[in-house]
């Protein structure tokens, strides 16, 4: 985004895509949003850092996306009475950033919306854990908090409240609808049940050593944000991945990507009530865990990205079982489509169902695979590709009805898309060094980690502080931007059909909560 | 009253309590096999059973004699409705004591009571069920009460015995009547049951729950009568369409010790390839958009009504 219009000076922000940073003021804030708004840019994260310690304050730094790339917005703080502007009116998803945004370090924004959101009085609430100052006392006991919920009124109107704790092994969360009968007028999700203090540990650990837990912020993501941490731990150090590393990790992204698409397209048929489908993606999604455990020594490939490069090699005798795989895959897949896309019941059940227009996605800035099954093409791989994403041309797949069975053909298509990009990269994999030696990192650097996952684009936010230690990290899944989009996509479905539209969504708790 | 009568009356009570839960093991396996998963073993239902009575009960707060009976009244229904449904022999002391239309009364009185005790904890989620169960039953029941009143019309009585004594001795062929009441009766047995395509008996998502919804806050003994008297009541289901459409091998009027212990086997093979019939149609079918059930159940009472109309005019 070109910023100057704003008579504003941009730094440039080290990060594997484009990016800038500047430092704006309360009113160049608003007005920045404003402008990347009008040209169709995003906003990507919000979050606070307690700069108390040099003399800063508070900052609230807020990412923003368009078609040139990442600009990030510095706005500081000085004291714990300051306000920024609310930016949900420019971009909805903002709201529960920024209540969270308090909730951790107490940067207040001046919404009308002063809820909690990852507060759940597991700490007193005039303490915020993100501050350098925090310490845990033992004599904490959990409270009780007295959420409010908007209510509907109305002749017929009654509540039902599901979870946190749901009647199938599933992560936590609140969803409070209001229905008349078995048609939803309203939801209203309550997450933070999964809150685990990621941010908290990070500072805690060396850059080299938060791979580690990067992997672990959302388990079935767990090559992208490890991939995510190695690039902004690589850009604070000024260095690169080699190239064989390079097409191993996005060997392991597509891989990861074809799991979830996998296991996800069996649950939305399950939840269908369609178990056949669940058998049958369930063995093929294990055979690819299992070729994984093989080739990488983990099933769901923790740990295999590191910072500098990869961890383990692929041999030549694991190449060719995969491309064996996908072989095999495509053609079983192909089969399991057609039964999909031609047994009238499942049909019935997935056109039309939490259906979220093109508009709607714009507006509330939805983000991802749901995006892409909406008309919303954005896609890191394509849009800024790199090694080896720009020597394999990724095909974007879209769809446009932004119902259930879009987000189902969007899956599938990716799905064949990933099979064949693994094996173009195993037919051009360069040879050469797997991982490279990380040079001594500068302190107080910040730098951006991205990497396109299978549910959408994570980011990591990484502040070097001094002798190789983590000053900041704040790790962003998509699931911020799309949490609020199931409230919409539900109304005026029945519901039975929440399970079916959530399952299509499957976003992340833990990603979400940290 | 014959000690025939009285031997075959008691041999089929416990047949059905015994076999009940092997029926639903039977079906879980078949539907496992179907989807290429390995099947859980034909007995697991009992163990659940025995599991279940092994357990401390835990009953909400606010849960009246209602909440605590209802589990009770539900098994008593259904063994009474197992000892009324002709299975193994048609001379049932028990069955002059009702009819066909009582017998849906039976299978009706377990339904509220099932739907009360679910509405008195006062649970959304006890509330949705009773709300989604009552609506799929008051669509089913005139269905099957069609069905039940086309084989009366055959046999000139609601007894169930002599519906079937009637029925049995009819010489083998395919009466449009029969057939067009037999399609409305599995479409029926398919939703009274809980099955797919209207409920899901393994779902555990709470949202979309009939059946299961009304049982979130039974624990223990409590769980186990009901899961029990599930059993029996897709077993009565069974028996019902076995002995209505194919009534060959029952053990007739006042037949011998013989002839009863004959007629087991036969059951049990026939219950067995019903069993599997109705895992493929599970298998086949997705779960219908809870609004479609009147849809489904409006085509099944359509196809009743048919039946007795052919009965009528054409006398077949």
């Amino acid at each position: 985004m070109n910023v100057s219009p704003l008579g504003l000076a941009a730094s440039s922000l080290p990060c594997t895509m484009p990016a800038q940073r500047c430092r704006v003021s309360s009113g160049q804030l608003l007005s920045a949003c404003r402008l990347a708004w009008e040209r169709g840019g995003a906003l990507v994260a919000l979050w606070a850092s307690d700069e108390r310690d040099l003399g800063r304050g508070f900052a609230v730094r807020v990412l923003l996306r368009d078609g040139d790339g990442l600009t990030l917005l510095e706005h500081t703080l000085p004291d714990e009475g300051a306000r920024y502007p609310d930016l949900s009116p420019i971009f909805p998803a903002a709201n529960r950033m920024q209540r969270s945004a308090f909730d951790l370090v107490g940067a207040v924004c001046d919404a009308e919306d002063q809820r909690p959101w990852t507060w759940q009085a597991a700490w007193p609430i005039d303490r915020f854990p993100l501050r350098r100052d925090f310490e845990v006392s033992p004599a904490w006991a959990p409270g009780q908090e007295d959420y409010p919920f908007v209510r509907v009124a109305g002749d017929g109107v009654h509540e039902i409240a599901v979870g946190p704790v749901h009647a199938g092994t599933i992560e936590p969360g609140h969803f409070r609808f209001q229905v008349v009968g078995e048609k939803v007028l309203r939801l209203e999700e309550r997450l933070g049940y999964a809150h685990k203090g990621i941010e908290k540990r990070f500072e805690s650990l060396s850059l080299v050593d938060g791979y580690r837990l990067a992997g672990r912020i959302s388990g079935d993501s767990t090559v992208a944000y490890a991939c995510a941490y190695a690039q902004a731990v690589e850009s604070i150090a000024a260095c690169a991945a080699p190239p064989r590393a390079a097409w191993l990790r996005a060997l392991c992204l597509e891989r990861e990507r074809i799991a979830s698409h996998l296991g996800d397209l069996g649950y939305v048929g399950n939840d269908g009530g369609f178990a056949f489908g669940l058998s049958q993606f369930s063995r093929l999604r294990e055979d690819v865990l299992r070729l994984n455990d093989r080739a990488f020594g983990h099933r769901l490939l923790m740990d295999v990205v590191v910072p500098g490069g990869i961890a383990r090699d692929l041999c030549a005798e694991d190449a060719a079982l995969m491309r064996e795989q996908c072989a095999s895959l495509e053609r079983e897949i192909a089969v399991l489509r057609d039964i999909y896309d031609e047994h009238a019941g499942l049909q019935d059940r997935f056109r039309g169902c939490g259906q979220v227009t093109r508009e709607l996605a714009m507006k509330l800035g939805l983000t991802g695979l749901a995006a892409r099954a909406s008309g919303l093409p954005d896609d890191l791989r394509c849009d800024f590709a790199r090694t080896p994403y720009d020597a394999l041309g990724v095909r974007r797949v879209t769809h446009t009805d932004g119902d259930v069975a879009a987000r189902v053909s969007v899956r599938f298509d990716e799905t064949f898309e990933s099979l064949r990009l693994v094996r173009a990269m195993l037919a051009a994999m360069p040879d050469g060094d797997i991982a490279t030696e990380l040079p001594q990192t500068p302190a107080s650097r910040l730098a951006i980690g991205c990497a396109e996952g299978w549910r959408g684009p994570i980011f990591i936010a990484l502040e070097s502080g001094h002798d190789g230690s983590i000053r900041r990290c704040h790790p962003h899944d998509p699931s911020w931007q799309n949490w609020p989009v199931i409230e919409h996509a539900v109304i005026g479905n029945i519901v039975p059909d929440f399970p079916l539209i959530n399952k299509s969504f499957n976003l992340s708790y833990s990603g979400h909560d940290l | 009253m014959s000690a025939a009568g009285f031997l075959s009356q008691l041999l089929q009570l416990a047949i059905a309590l015994t076999l009940a839960p092997i029926l639903v093991g039977w079906v879980n396996q078949c539907r496992a096999w179907l989807s290429n998963r390995s099947a859980p073993p034909l007995l697991q239902p009992y163990r659940m059973i025995r599991k279940l009575f092994h357990k401390d009960a835990v009953v909400a707060e606010h849960a009246s004699w209602l909440f605590r009976m209802t589990p009770y009244i539900v098994f008593a229904a259904m063994a009474l409705a197992a000892a009324i449904v002709p299975s193994l022999a048609t001379d049932l002391p028990f069955a002059r004591a009702a009819d066909a239309i009582a017998l849906v009364g039976l299978f009706a009185l377990a339904r509220v009571f099932g739907a009360l005790a679910a509405m008195d904890i006062g649970t959304a989620f006890g509330s949705m069920g009773a709300r989604r169960e009552m609506f799929v039953g008051f669509l089913a029941e005139p269905a099957l009460l069609m069905v039940l009143f086309t084989a009366s019309l055959i046999s000139g009585s609601t007894s169930l015995p002599t519906i079937v004594d009637t029925l049995a001795h009819r010489e083998f062929a395919i009466y449009p009547s029969l057939a067009f009441a037999g399609v409305a009766f599995t479409m029926v047995s398919l939703a009274e049951n809980a099955r797919i395509p209207i409920d899901n008996p393994a779902t555990h998502l709470e949202l979309t729950m009939i059946h299961e919804a009304m049982l979130l806050e039974y624990s223990a003994r409590h769980l186990a009568l009901i899961e029990w008297a599930s059993a029996l009541k897709l077993f009565n289901y069974s028996c019902i369409g076995l002995a209505l459409f194919l009534p060959f091998g029952i053990a007739e009027g006042s037949a011998d010790w013989l002839a009863i212990l004959g007629a087991t086997p036969v059951l049990i093979v026939k219950l067995a390839v019903g069993g599997f019939a109705l895992a493929l149609i599970e298998t086949l079918s997705a779960k219908l958009r809870i609004f479609r059930a009147p849809e489904f159940l409006g085509t099944a009472f359509l196809l009743a009504v048919l039946a007795m109309l052919v009965n009528l005019m054409l006398g077949s």
